[in-house]
């Protein structure tokens, strides 16, 4: 109340965040940062081997099943549903994050298990997906599906596959676990004794950011 | 914009009570979903572009896609400017990180088309219209 702030605040000029959010959230932000250098690399190097191939196989020949609908050809549909849970749960996330502005403890608990469940539906669609596709005999080192000009591929397509879908659905299983701890917070009361529900915020931002690598993923491997 | 807070240590934002934008938001990022596994399926039907302008269709929407989430659910659009370079500033390495890396690869496949013998696509005739490399 002291300073008439108009126009410029000296954001530098000590006393409070320069960035004005706390210490927790702006190192959430910059290791949010650097996991973006580590999807970064991994898909930049599966750009880069792509690239150097003179050959890749179809995403639509490979990503084709949906479950229960044995070998009907449905490319795209089942990856499209993975991406909609998980968009689902990104806003669930905001929601709590919404009630948690607004103290409303109940709506955080709502929305907390909501997005928990879809995190949670989202990693059983990658693991039928997995399973899927290890029993059409594709695995790290394996791969069965032919090039798209019909030579046979190595298995490049194949471990990069595994490797960063495996990557992002381990950041999905640690976002569950993390929104499962701070909802049993929230239930135990924790954040309504300290004040505030900044730690919802944190988790959210985490969480966020693997739906922003799916949306890369998705791009690079089912569409491209 | 917030320039006019009281100094206290978080919790300045006048938070707005209507969820609006956030369900606005989602219906942007459900949009460019669907119309991107739409082109895909009608690319599939009918082949009626070129691959590269469909690829580049496909990387401009996923970044406007993952524009709307940092700057909307991840809120970033609403944070001081501070944050917002000391965030953003770092990632402009991956211009060049891509330029050099995709280059590189599109390099070697020229290499290879070129100069291995082995090749198994490689015609069994040799080397008529370029110039000898041995």
């Amino acid at each position: 109340m002291d300073t008439a702030v108009t126009a410029k605040k000296k954001w530098w000029s000590g006393g409070h965040s320069p960035f004005n959010i706390s210490y927790g959230k702006l190192m959430m932000w910059y290791f949010l940062m650097s996991d973006a250098f580590t999807f970064g690399a991994l898909l930049i190097s599966y750009g880069t081997i792509r690239f150097m191939s003179t050959s890749w196989p179809d995403p639509n020949e490979v990503f084709h099943a949906f479950p229960g609908m044995g070998h009907t050809n449905l490319p795209l549909v089942f990856v499209s549903l993975m991406t909609f849970i998980l968009i689902m749960s990104s806003v669930t996330m905001v929601l709590a994050v919404h009630a948690g502005h607004m103290r409303d403890r109940k709506a955080v608990i709502k929305w907390m298990a909501w997005t928990i469940l879809g995190g949670i539906a989202f990693l059983s669609c990658q693991a039928w997906e997995w399973t899927h596709l290890y029993h059409s005999g594709a695995w790290w080192g394996r791969n069965p599906f032919l090039n798209a000009d019909g030579t046979v591929a190595s298995t490049n397509f194949t471990n990069f596959f595994f490797t960063i879908t495996g990557f992002h659905g381990l950041h999905v299983t640690s976002g569950v676990v993390l929104n499962i701890i701070i909802l049993a917070n929230v239930l135990k009361g924790t954040y309504e004794e300290r004040g505030h529900y900044e730690m919802v915020e944190k988790v959210g931002l985490y969480w966020h950011f693997v739906d922003l690598v799916w949306v890369f993923v998705f791009t690079c491997f089912y569409l491209l | 914009m917030e320039h006019t807070h009281t100094g206290a240590a978080h919790e300045e934002h006048a938070h707005d009570s209507s969820t609006k934008s956030i369900w606005k938001t989602f219906w942007i990022l459900l949009a460019i979903t669907v119309f991107e596994v739409g082109l895909a399926f009608l690319y599939l039907e009918y082949d009626f572009m070129a691959r590269w302008a469909l690829n580049g269709i496909f990387v401009t929407l996923t970044l406007v896609k993952a524009f709307f989430i940092v700057a909307e659910f991840m809120h970033l659009r609403h944070e001081i400017r501070n944050l917002i370079m000391t965030v953003l500033m770092p990632l402009l390495l991956f211009v060049w990180f891509i330029i050099a890396f995709l280059a590189d690869g599109d390099s070697w496949k020229n290499m290879r088309k070129n100069l291995s013998p082995g090749t198994a696509v490689a015609p069994p005739t040799h080397v008529t219209n370029e110039p000898a490399h041995h």
